[in-house]
């Protein structure tokens, strides 16, 4: 009885989602081959939600955000699966109709403000394309529209720097006019690519503040790339964690921050350095995000970094379970899983993000 | 930006009397004077020459003769040429006027050939469009201008019969517009020559400045904005490209009036670069230091004309 009751739910979730994303690959052709760099994704995003993406580079975060957009090279990349946009699959659409959803329907937020922007032309020009696309609005009501955001996102002398080139502005505020870019047609979903990992930390924390207005004035669904697992503590409601092209965790922000399970979800955590204790060492993750050729495509791609654990612990063909309510881990290793230096993880155990 | 060009012509000034005294230098170093050439004559009064020397100034210590010079040539008088008895700037009139349509039309073909090959190949790299024109621009760079300037010559002049072999209009033709179409018509084949060689590296310029801006994040913000393929193209990848092109565009102007040695002989057109060869080979140095200083003139305004072009398309360049 419990259990229909929560596969209902989740039914009901899945359909009024904003963002429902099925079973994407997204392969990359090197030479002759072609090679998955995000391997069978299904992800969900609601309206007022952020979702937060994390993982090393190379894990395929990125390469699942330009999925969602289709802003990968179609002669380099294929692209399986489904991606739902309330109702609307973007993986088959035409190009022009995804030209009408992109910048209208889904804002991109990239990840350095200093290449972002077209150099030659004014930020006023540079918002206006986006309304020229979308909307229908006559000249001044969208010269007061790029005005309007471009205050929104709180850029103190709007009307300046309307006819300001992007060279002569900070990276802070290059970042605002990306954002202002992103949601000049009030987009029902927003992707920030590591939106601040190019700003420093003052300037960050009022760019996340900034996001975090939005989603709550707009209702719109915000799906967050990070590395940067203070960021996802902060502005996270549920987080997705990828390794090798797959999501290896997933839960609400509380759950994975309490109850960490993938070892390489604690991993990433016992790698974070914390202010309570102190410690002589940070904890390392061995070895690197395997390259695209060299993925390992059979078994626990995580394995071959965790090699003190023995073989018979990972499964065989390792899926996403739900193991508690809404909390989903790939792969059972989790079960057994240990740091070698086992004081390393009592010691953090208590950390509170 | 009007400060800018302001700015910029100022600073011109020091360039140009840098340039009048080397020149000048220059020319002091050259062995002989106007005189020299009388010396040899044997009715000639060595003591009388020495007169018209004193007389003409020749042994007035070099600044004198520095500003003398000045003098002249801002007033457009730059001597007499000895080997045409004209005065040089005459002669360098003519010669100007021809060597000004030439390099006009060749540069008109440059771009009109360049423009949409580069573009073209740096949009759509590495498909069979692309393949053969880099393998053109291939071939230009490897064709020596002067074999296939003779091989057009050959071709299009003397086989088919297309075009005049020499000469930059026919003699006899009236005024009017006969005159103006015989020029043309003389034109086009050593123009032809000289753009179809030129124009390579100017492909090849704007090929790699395409290929790299496409790939730059601001063309992905404009992707995500959702801006049409082909205005993602016109609206932002060439604009961007052609910045590069645009740096060279003022020289390419200011050359205009230095001609094309190769061309001009091959052709027997009469311009400037075929004066600077005779003059230097007949000794006649007055004619040579003009040339040089309006060569050296052109490259200044060429500098400056590249500034203000590239301060006009590029807001980053304009200094406050």
């Amino acid at each position: 009885m419990k259990y229909q009751l929560e596969s209902k739910e989740v039914m009901s979730m899945t359909e009024n989602a904003l963002l429902s994303a099925t079973n994407v690959k997204t392969s990359f052709r090197i030479g002759d081959d072609y090679y998955a760099a995000v391997d069978g994704v299904t992800l969900t995003v609601n309206n007022n939600e952020v979702v937060a993406i994390v993982g090393e580079s190379g894990s395929g975060k990125s390469a699942l955000a330009f999925s969602i957009l289709g802003l990968h090279d179609r002669f380099k990349t294929n692209l399986e699966g489904e991606i739902y946009l309330n109702g609307t699959d973007l993986t088959s659409v035409s190009t022009g109709k995804l030209n009408q959803i992109r910048g209208k329907d889904i804002g991109m937020i990239f990840q350095d403000p200093l290449t972002a922007l077209n150099p030659l032309k004014t930020i006023g020009d540079q918002i206006v394309e986006t309304l020229n696309l979308h909307t229908k609005l006559t000249a001044k009501e969208k010269y007061e529209r790029s005005i309007h955001l471009l205050k929104e996102v709180g850029i103190p002398r709007a009307e300046n720097v309307h006819q300001q080139f992007p060279h002569e502005l900070s990276g802070g505020m290059r970042q605002r006019v990306v954002i202002a870019i992103a949601i000049a047609c009030d987009p029902a979903l927003l992707i920030a690519d590591e939106p601040t990992t190019a700003l420093d930390a003052t300037i960050q924390s009022q760019i996340l503040d900034l996001l975090n207005e939005l989603k709550e004035e707009k209702d719109a669904g915000i799906i967050l790339i990070t590395h940067d697992l203070g960021v996802v503590a902060e502005m996270a409601d549920r987080v997705a964690v990828m390794y090798a092209g797959q999501i290896v965790e997933l839960a609400d922000v509380f759950s994975l921050f309490r109850n960490p399970l993938h070892p390489y979800t604690r991993s990433l955590l016992s790698s974070v350095p914390s202010v309570k204790d102190e410690k002589e060492m940070l904890h390392v993750i061995e070895g690197v995000v395997p390259s695209l050729p060299k993925m390992p495509r059979q078994g626990c791609r995580f394995k071959d970094r965790i090699p003190w654990m023995e073989d018979n612990v990972h499964e065989e063909h390792p899926e996403l379970r739900e193991v508690e309510n809404g909390h989903y881990v790939r792969c059972t290793c989790y079960k057994h899983f240990y740091f070698p230096e086992e004081e390393e993880e009592l010691a953090h155990v208590d950390t509170n993000y | 930006m009007w400060k800018f060009i302001i700015r910029r012509i100022i600073i011109m000034f020091p360039q140009l009397v840098l340039l009048s005294v080397i020149v000048f230098i220059l020319a002091q170093m050259m062995p002989g004077d106007a005189l020299t050439g009388m010396a040899l004559d044997p009715d000639m009064d060595p003591a009388q020459l020495e007169a018209m020397r004193e007389d003409l100034g020749l042994n007035d210590p070099w600044y004198i003769q520095y500003f003398s010079w000045l003098g002249g040539v801002l007033q457009g008088d730059f001597g007499q040429s000895v080997a045409h008895a004209l005065p040089v700037s005459d002669l360098i009139w003519v010669r100007l006027v021809n060597t000004f349509w030439l390099s006009l039309m060749s540069l008109f073909f440059v771009y009109i050939l360049a423009l949409p090959l580069g573009l073209i190949s740096g949009r759509w790299n590495d498909t069979i469009a692309d393949r053969i024109i880099t393998g053109y621009t291939y071939i230009g760079f490897a064709a020596p201008l002067f074999i296939f300037a003779l091989i057009m010559l050959f071709v299009f002049g003397f086989q088919l019969g297309w075009f005049p072999t020499g000469g930059s209009v026919e003699a006899n033709t009236g005024g009017g517009l006969a005159y103006f179409w015989s020029k043309v018509y003389h034109l086009i084949l050593p123009s032809l020559s000289l753009a179809l060689i030129g124009t390579v590296t100017t492909v090849q310029y704007l090929r790699s400045e395409v290929i790299e801006t496409k790939q730059k994040e601001f063309i992905l913000t404009a992707r995500a904005k959702g801006v049409p393929e082909q205005k993602v193209y016109t609206g932002h990848v060439f604009r961007n490209s052609l910045l590069p092109i645009a740096a060279v565009f003022g020289y390419e102007i200011a050359a205009l009036i230095s001609g094309s040695v190769f061309v001009e002989r091959i052709f027997s057109y009469p311009g400037m670069g075929q004066l600077f060869l005779e003059s230097i080979q007949i000794r006649d140095f007055s004619v040579v230091t003009a040339l040089v200083l309006l060569f050296g003139v052109a490259a200044i305004i060429g500098a400056l004309l590249s500034d203000i072009i590239l301060s006009i398309v590029d807001p980053r360049i304009r200094i406050k």
